[in-house]
């Protein structure tokens, strides 16, 4: 691999220093730092939410950071925009490639830099030939004049590298490269990391997955709720002290549940499958039961709820409500059973903005709301008034627009809405992510006062310690499929990580 | 009470009234005419159709869809209107009607289940269902117009017929106002058209089928454009492939003036109706003060991108309500 040994390595070709970063509400980053060597991978570890993106962001120019100091070559520099990065030979390979579908891979390469002929018009014979010896040169078998559109996910990233190499990139960001490769992809994609440190290139690895970690990376650097926590060589580690680090805090005291009764069995399902998402998922959840789902992003878990709530339809497998059998085939029908899934993407999935409040918090109820086919806006404002109160919405007035609410009162409103149908299951699907300290403790006293209850709880999240705090019961999912399920008593921290990330358990 | 009365003087409709004022008191200055009773009842009349026709358009827009075809299908309707009492004179008003406004909703169904099912694009499916309809009156009539000497007295004189001091034509425009305004604020259906537009994905979530609901807006629209389509041919007594061309952009930009958001889910049935009689006033007035035709369509345009440059002010806003409120927390 490197013919330089890590600790005699050359000065950083990029370091960040005491680099903060704030959103209304959230503090992002503080005060990290991270050096790049050149021919030397550094991964970057950390849970989700631990401010990794925000990093990537920050590096090429989608960010500005509040404070702190970029340099590239010990020169500090300043990144006004996404062009400024790249200028500075910054790029970046994305889970998701960042490229143009209805263009021609020699035309993604060179999107920016085409090489001009003497008029200044686009040399497209020579684009073709640079192209093809840039694919040629990193191994890649793909015809510089299809479509983007016509190649795989593992191909489309050899072009974001080849591209990167067309603009003689000094660092190269991979964010989670490997997410949507198969096992023989992600060999070649490895293959090709090395081919770049020869040429040393200064390489970001990030990715949630150990076993890559240790197969490519020369350093590590971990983050933690937005700060560094600890980086170093990585032959001097070992799984358990990066695990230590990733997790390490006392997590029992932040979410506490409160005591409820757990009582009969609610909703069982057996063996559900999915054709591409997620495959024998089994679960029981009980009357006045907090059930956490576990799992990294992409682990199948909120197409899992998704079909439990007839978005999707299982290819396989049962499910059961209060004893019989049933079958749900749209959002209608679950919520007609007494399902109601409260989704992740709170923006494009949960309120209505341009709506009033209390309209929003009816959208579901409208038969119990309304007489022999007409709406009564007074039945609507009473029922809307007494779930709001219940979740101590602050807003001015019932017909406020929600678009006018904070992202934790949205979020209320979202959950008014559903609670209104007077569900028995409700699926919560990170419940807290993107809010403020303020309003995820309002979440969390209130998931516990819903269990309380007698509701049954699926709660979807990636967040360590609040799965550890306010679950009974923890499914793990790994690459749609149950990695493990674990009680309130037998889980911790170390367990859940290895489970998702696909670690077998080591002697310590 | 205070409160409310603020939120109307910043409304889409008070600032309308005001801009309407302000136009009929500028022209009353110089032709004090244009303010009697009996011509403002007739510019009214004048505008019903476009009113009528604005409802209907409404409903796809806050679905975010469009109904391009909404004139053809008038004028399809209102040809096979003519055609029905051609054929059969003796033919009751109380027959036709209805089945102008059933293969109008036929016509719109058309529309609707393109989208619904294969998910066109509305503006091409109706792009394409316009130029369809009108070549199909072509087909049905080889080119040739329904003069007025072929149609029956009672099926002309119609809109015309007094009622309590209005014509019977206006009157249909007040119904229709009357219907809407309780369909689309004291339904389901009204909800739904309202929450498809407001956020797709949450409508979903909720259990609304937005493709059936989009369906409904497409019927409703073509229901709409057919009763116009016998109300039109009836009014100007004649009927033939090229009645009402381009007016389905008059009807967009009744909307779009009314303050229906052009992304759907915003918009009120008052602003339509006064979207729809500003652009009736517009047009009816400035051939009074001796404007060329060809400036009263720039004017027209004018007026349209002013509407909208207003709309998005408005929709740019509530962006900063939001700002202000995080910053304030922070």
């Amino acid at each position: 691999m490197s013919e330089q040994s890590p600790d005699t390595a050359a000065a950083p070709v990029f370091s960040l220093s005491g680099i903060t970063k704030s959103f209304p509400g959230v503090r992002a980053l503080h005060s990290v730092a991270l050096d790049l060597y050149p021919g030397e991978v550094t991964a970057l570890i950390g849970e989700n939410g631990a401010g990794k993106s925000t990093l990537v962001k920050i590096m090429t120019g989608i960010y500005q950071p509040d404070e702190g100091e970029i340099r590239v070559n010990g020169t500090p520099v300043h990144f006004p925009a996404a062009h400024d990065a790249s200028r500075h030979g910054i790029t970046a390979i994305h889970q998701e490639t960042v490229l143009f579908d209805d263009l021609t891979v020699a035309e993604n390469i060179f999107l920016g830099h085409a090489p001009k002929n003497r008029f200044g018009l686009i040399d497209h014979a020579q684009m073709r030939a640079k192209a093809r010896a840039l694919l040629f040169g990193i191994g890649a078998d793909v015809d510089p004049e299809l479509p983007l559109k016509d190649l795989g996910i593992a191909s489309k990233h050899l072009v974001a590298i080849a591209r990167a190499l067309s603009v003689d990139a000094r660092v190269v960001i991979m964010d989670e490269p490997t997410a949507a490769l198969s096992h023989k992809e992600i060999n070649e994609l490895f293959e090709l990391v090395d081919q770049l440190k020869a040429k040393g290139k200064a390489i970001l690895f990030i990715s949630h997955k150990f076993d890559e970690i240790f197969r490519v990376a020369d350093r590590y650097t971990v983050f933690r709720d937005g700060e560094m926590v600890g980086k170093g060589l990585v032959r001097e580690t070992d799984h358990n002290a990066l695990v230590k680090l990733m997790v390490g805090r006392d997590v029992g005291q932040t979410f506490p549940k409160g005591e409820s009764k757990i009582g009969a069995t609610i909703l069982s399902v057996r063996d559900l499958s999915h054709p591409t998402e997620f495959d024998k998922i089994s679960l029981d959840l009980k009357a006045g039961e907090i059930l956490g789902f576990y799992g990294l992003v992409g682990a199948g878990r909120s197409e899992m709820m998704q079909s439990l709530f007839g978005m999707t339809r299982p290819s396989s497998g049962t499910i059961t409500l209060e004893g019989k059998q049933v079958t749900i085939r749209s959002a209608a029908e679950a919520v007609a059973h007494g399902i109601v899934y409260v989704p992740e993407e709170r923006g494009r999935q949960g309120a209505v903005k341009g709506m009033p409040i209390f309209m929003n918090v009816t959208l579901p109820s409208l038969k119990e709301t309304s007489r022999s086919g007409f709406l009564k806006l007074a039945n609507e404002f009473a029922l809307a008034r007494a779930y709001t109160q219940r979740l101590d919405l602050r807003a001015s007035s019932l017909s406020q627009d929600v678009a006018t609410l904070s992202g934790g009162n949205q979020q209320k409103v979202v959950i008014a809405k559903w609670l209104a149908t007077k569900p028995k299951v409700i699926i919560l699907d990170e419940p807290t992510k993107g809010i403020d300290i303020g309003s995820k403790a309002a979440v969390h006293a209130f998931m516990s006062e819903l269990a309380r209850e007698g509701l049954a709880v699926i709660m979807v999240s990636s967040e360590l310690p609040e799965v550890l705090g306010m679950a009974d019961r923890i499914i793990v999912m790994r690459e749609g499929r149950s990695a493990g399920e674990f009680s309130r008593d037998e889980a911790t921290p170390e367990k859940l990580v290895r489970a998702a990330a696909g670690i077998a358990e080591q002697a310590a | 009470m205070n409160a409310l009365i603020k939120t109307f003087i910043r409304s889409r409709e008070a600032q309308l009234i005001a801009a309407m004022l302000v136009m009929i008191a500028a022209i009353a200055s110089r032709f004090p005419a244009f303010i009697t009773p009996t011509n403002l009842a007739a510019v009214f009349n004048d505008t019903s159709i476009l009113i009528i026709l604005a409802f209907g358009q409404m409903a796809v827009i806050l679905t975010r869809c469009i109904d391009l075809s909404i004139a053809a299908n008038l004028a399809l309707c209102g040809m096979v209107a003519a055609l029905i009492n051609v054929v059969a004179p003796d033919l009751s008003l109380a027959v036709i009607l209805p089945l102008t406004m059933l293969l109008g909703a036929a016509l719109g169904a058309i529309n609707g289940l393109l989208v619904w099912k294969l998910n066109i694009p509305s503006i091409v499916v109706t792009l394409g269902t316009m130029t369809i309809f009108r070549g199909t009156i072509f087909l049905l009539t080889n080119g040739a117009w329904v003069n007025a000497h072929q149609m029956s007295d009672a099926f002309k004189s119609l809109p015309r017929a007094d009622l309590l001091g209005l014509p019977v034509l206006s009157w249909f425009a007040i119904v229709i106002i009357a219907i809407i305004y309780i369909l689309y604020n004291r339904t389901p259906f009204g909800r739904s058209l309202y929450a498809i537009g407001g956020n797709p994905v949450a409508a979903v979530y909720v259990g609304i089928d937005v493709g059936k609901i989009r369906f409904f807006a497409f019927m409703l629209s073509g229901a709409l454009a057919g009763l116009a389509g016998y109300l039109w041919v009836s009014r100007y007594a004649v009927s033939y492939v090229d009645i009402a061309a381009g007016f389905e952009l008059d009807v967009v930009a009744a909307c779009v003036i009314g303050g229906i958001s052009i992304s759907g889910g915003i918009g009120s049935v008052g602003g339509a109706f006064l979207g729809a009689l500003f652009l009736g006033i517009v047009k009816n007035a400035l051939p009074v003060i001796h404007v060329s035709p060809f400036w009263q369509m720039a004017i027209s345009g004018i007026v349209i991108i002013i509407a909208v440059a207003f709309n998005a002010r408005a929709e740019r806003k509530k962006g900063r309500i939001i700002l202000k409120s995080a910053e304030a927390k922070s």
